[in-house]
C-alpha cells in the first residue's frame, strides 16, 4: 500500500461528490429526489460534503404516494430539521384528485407507476431543468445501461438506443428549452457499497432497515406489511414475523424479508451472504420482464 | 460484523473493460466471472433461465444478464455498454462491458475512457486477427494501463501449450508494434471455467495465475499521474452565513499530482501565484489531497477563480494554448463539418472551437495513416488540428488523462459528437 492509496468507498464517494457539484454548476434550477429510503439519504449526505460549510445549493422534493411506512415520514421531516435543508413535497392524492392520474384497482393495485404523473407535473410547475436520483445501475438491467446524466426530452421521456456517450468523467448537460435531465450520482454504487459506506460514516436511517416484529402477510412470495393501504384475500393470514426491510418504497409493494439484523453490522454480513438481489422483494418489478425500462421511459426515475 | 465482512471496507476499485468480437465468448467469460465470485443472483439467474427458455434456447444465456433493454433481447444483440459489478474480498470491479458489433469503436471507447485494465480475447481457434489489431490499438490510444490477453476455448485446441504459445508470440509482435507497456497473457476456457476463478487441471503446463486472480492483484495505484499537479475549478463555495462571513472554498477534484497546505501554486489563467491555506471537507481539514479526491481548497491570497480556471503547482504548469492537435474518435451519425465550430468540454471549461485541419485518419483494420482522406463519421478514427476561442490549460494525454481529454458538442443538436486526446 503506498501513501496515495484510496479505498474503494473513499474512491466512490469522491466520483459521486464530483458529480453532484457538477449538477450545481451546469444547471439553473435543480433539485435532489428524496423518498427517506437509504440511497436518497446517502446521496443528501454526499450533497452536504459537496457543498461543506455551505448549505447544499438546492431543494430535495419528495413524491409522495400517501401510502408511507410512517418510521420514513418522521425520519424525513427529523432530517431536514436538523440540516436546514429544504423539501418540497407533491402529493400523488393531489394528481388524482385533479383527475390527472387514475388510482389502479383490484388486490395488487400500487400507487407506483402514478407517482411518474406527480413527479413530471411536479418538474414542469417548478421548472426544474435537473432531477437528481438514487438510482444504482446494479438494482436492475434496464438502470445498468443508464447514464450519469441521461437526457429527458420535452415529454420527461427517456430514450434508450439514443443515449448520448459518456467519456472520462465530462459530463455534457446541455438540453432544449423544456427538456430536462436526470442524474444519477450514485450510479456505481452497489447495495453493498451502500451499506458499508453508511457504516463508515455512521449515517442515520429508518429504523424500519432493521430487525423488528411486524404483522405481515404472505403474497407473491412477497412479505408484505399489514396495512390500511391494501386490501387482503380472504385467503391470505396476518402472521407476526421477525423482519425487515431492504429498500423502502411505496408500502403496497415493498416486501418486508426475516431477519435478526439489529445493527448494520448484521446488515452488512447478512447482505453478504443473501442470495437474492433487493429488488427482489420490489412488487413492481415482477410485471414483465422489462418492467423497468417501460417506466423509465415514460418518465419513472 | 464478522471478519469476512469487515475486509470489504477496505478494497481498492478496478475499472474494466473486455474487448472481442460476437463469438470470441466474451458474454460467456464475463458470465463466469460473476457466476463463480458468486455475484449473480438467485433472481437474476431464474429471470435469465426463464427468458432462455421463453426464446427456446436449450442452454442459459449469460448474455442476457448483461442485455437489459427490450430492443437488445428481441434482437437479440447488444446496443450499448453495460456497467456491471461484482466485489471479491481483495477488490471491488467495475465492468465496461462493451458490445461487439455495430457502433464497436464508439463504445470501446467509452468503455476504455475510465478502465484500468482491459482483457482483449482472442479466439484459440483463429489466433489474432484483424478485431485483435484493433481492439489493441484502441485500449493503447485511450491509454489504458494494463491489458490481458485472454486466449480463450482452449478446450477446443486440447489444451496445447503450443497453440497458447504461438498466439502469445504473435500477439507480442503487435503489442511492440503499438508500443504496449504492459500485457499479459492467460489460457482460458470460459465455457469450462479453466483460469478464469479456478486454476485449470488441464492446463498444469500453465505456471500463471488465473484471470480474477490477476484482476486482484494488478498494481493499479502508481497509473494514476502523482507528479503534476492540476486542480480543476469547479464550484465556487461562498456560505453566505455570518459563521463563515469570509469564506471563499474552490470546489473540485484533483486532477492529477498533490496538493498540500503551504504548496506554492499559480491560478490560470491569470497567472498570479499564492499558497494553499487549506484542504476542506465536512469532516475536517485534510493534511494532503491527491487524484481522484474531491475536496475543497482555500488559498492565501484574494484571487478572483472561476470554474473553468486551473490551480497549478506554481513550477510545473501545464500547456496553455489555443492551438493543439489531437486525436478523435467521432461518435455521431452526422460526420463531422469541415471547418465547423463546435462546443469544447475540457475538464471544467468550456469553449468555442473549430476544426483547422484534418492531418490524418487511421484505417483501424491496418492501421495505416491516411492523409488524403478527409471525411470524418461515425466511429473513424483521426487526427486533427483545433483552434479554440480562448486558451485551454492542458497536458499531453500520455501523459495526462484527466488534463488531457475533451468531448466535442454540436451546438445544434447539443449531442456529444466526438471524444479527443490531445497530442
Amino acid at each position: 500500500m503506498n501513501e496515495y492509496n484510496i479505498n474503494h468507498l473513499r474512491e466512490l464517494e469522491a466520483e459521486s461528490i464530483y458529480v453532484i457539484r457538477e449538477v450545481a454548476a451546469q444547471f439553473e434550477n435543480p433539485v435532489m429526489l428524496f423518498s427517506g429510503g437509504k440511497d436518497s439519504i446517502i446521496m443528501f449526505h454526499l450533497a452536504r460534503k459537496a457543498f461543506a460549510p455551505a448549505k447544499v445549493p438546492f431543494a430535495l422534493m419528495h413524491v409522495d404516494t400517501g401510502h408511507n411506512f410512517p418510521e420514513t415520514i418522521e425520519f424525513r421531516d427529523k432530517l431536514m430539521k436538523e440540516t436546514g435543508a429544504r423539501i418540497i413535497v407533491r402529493y400523488v392524492q393531489d394528481s388524482i384528485d385533479q383527475g390527472k392520474a387514475v388510482e389502479e384497482t383490484g388486490f395488487d393495485a400500487s400507487r407506483n407507476k402514478l407517482q411518474t404523473v406527480t413527479l413530471l407535473d411536479g418538474l414542469e410547475e417548478l421548472q426544474v431543468d435537473c432531477a437528481m436520483g438514487g438510482g444504482r445501475r446494479d438494482e436492475e438491467k434496464a438502470r445498468a445501461k443508464e447514464r450519469f446524466f441521461s437526457h429527458r426530452d420535452e415529454f420527461g421521456q427517456w430514450d434508450p438506443k439514443n443515449q448520448r456517450p459518456e467519456l472520462w468523467n465530462l459530463f455534457n448537460g446541455k438540453k432544449n428549452m423544456g427538456e430536462h435531465f436526470r442524474v444519477f450520482p450514485i450510479s456505481n454504487w452497489t447495495e453493498m457499497d451502500v451499506w458499508q459506506y453508511i457504516y463508515l460514516e455512521n449515517i442515520d436511517i429508518p429504523k424500519i432497515y432493521f430487525s423488528h416484529e411486524r404483522e405481515v402477510f404472505l403474497r407473491h412470495g412477497n412479505l408484505l406489511s399489514v396495512s390500511d393501504f391494501i386490501p387482503m384475500r380472504d385467503t391470505e393470514k396476518v402472521e407476526k414475523r421477525i423482519v425487515r426491510f431492504r429498500t423502502i418504497g411505496d408500502a403496497t409493494c415493498t416486501g418486508a424479508v426475516e431477519s435478526k439484523a439489529h445493527t448494520l453490522e448484521d446488515i452488512i454480513d447478512e447482505v453478504a451472504a443473501t442470495r437474492t438481489t433487493e429488488r427482489g422483494t420490489r412488487h413492481d418489478d415482477k410485471r414483465s420482464e422489462t418492467a423497468m425500462e417501460d417506466r423509465k421511459k415514460e418518465g419513472y426515475f | 460484523m464478522s471478519d469476512k465482512t469487515s475486509g470489504y471496507l477496505d478494497m481498492e476499485l478496478l475499472r474494466f473493460t473486455t474487448a472481442g468480437s460476437v463469438d470470441d465468448g466474451k458474454s460467456t467469460l464475463i458470465g463466469r466471472l460473476l457466476y463463480d465470485s458468486k455475484a449473480i443472483f438467485e433472481d437474476q439467474m431464474e429471470a435469465i433461465e426463464i427468458s432462455s427458455k421463453k426464446r427456446g434456447d436449450t442452454e442459459v444465456d449469460l448474455a442476457l444478464l448483461t442485455d437489459g433493454l427490450r430492443a437488445e433481447r428481441e434482437q437479440g444483440i447488444t446496443i450499448d455498454v453495460a456497467y456491471r459489478y461484482f466485489a471479491t474480498p481483495k477488490r471491488k470491479f467495475i465492468i465496461a462491458d462493451t458490445p461487439g458489433h455495430v457502433q464497436y469503436t464508439r463504445n470501446m471507447v467509452t468503455g476504455a475512457s475510465t478502465a484500468n485494465c482491459a482483457l482483449i480475447l482472442v479466439d484459440a481457434r483463429h489466433g489474432v486477427i484483424e478485431q485483435t489489431l484493433r481492439h489493441s490499438y484502441i485500449a493503447n490510444l485511450l491509454q489504458i494501463p494494463h491489458l490481458i490477453v485472454c486466449i480463450n476455448k482452449m478446450d477446443l485446441m486440447s489444451y496445447s501449450e503450443e497453440t497458447y504459445e504461438g498466439i502469445k508470440n504473435e500477439y507480442q509482435k503487435v503489442a511492440d508494434k503499438l508500443n504496449i507497456k504492459d500485457v499479459r497473457f492467460i489460457p482460458i476456457s470460459a465455457k469450462f471455467g479453466d483460469n478464469v476463478v479456478d486454476a485449470s487441471e488441464n492446463m498444469d503446463w500453465y505456471k500463471g495465475e488465473t484471470l480474477l486472480n490477476l484482476l486482484e492483484t494488478i498494481e493499479i495505484v502508481d497509473d494514476r499521474n502523482h507528479k503534476d499537479a492540476r486542480f480543476p475549478v469547479q464550484y465556487v463555495i461562498r456560505p453566505q452565513s455570518d459563521e463563515y462571513h469570509d469564506y471563499r472554498g474552490f470546489a473540485g477534484r484533483v486532477a492529477s499530482g498533490v496538493f498540500k497546505p503551504g504548496d506554492k501554486v499559480k491560478v490560470l489563467p491569470s497567472g498570479k501565484e499564492t499558497t494553499i491555506k487549506a484542504i476542506d471537507t465536512l469532516n475536517g481539514e485534510l493534511d494532503m489531497a491527491f487524484s481522484p479526491q474531491s475536496v475543497t481548497l482555500r488559498l492565501s491570497d484574494e484571487i478572483d477563480t472561476s470554474r473553468g480556471d486551473m490551480i497549478v503547482a506554481a513550477d510545473d504548469v501545464p500547456h496553455i494554448e489555443k492551438e493543439f492537435d489531437a486525436m478523435v474518435c467521432w461518435m455521431n451519425e452526422r460526420p463531422m463539418i469541415p471547418g465547423g465550430k463546435y462546443t469544447i468540454k475540457h475538464t471544467t471549461n468550456e469553449t468555442r472551437c473549430v476544426v483547422r485541419n484534418v492531418n490524418f485518419k487511421v484505417d483501424i483494420n491496418s492501421l495505416e495513416e491516411r492523409t488524403n482522406d478527409k471525411v470524418i463519421g461515425l466511429n473513424d478514427i483521426a487526427c486533427l488540428t483545433f483552434k479554440t476561442a480562448k486558451p485551454l490549460f492542458f497536458d499531453s494525454y500520455n501523459k495526462n488523462r484527466n488534463t488531457g481529454s475533451f468531448i466535442l458538442i454540436d451546438e445544434g443538436t447539443n449531442e456529444t459528437v466526438a471524444a479527443g486526446m490531445i497530442r
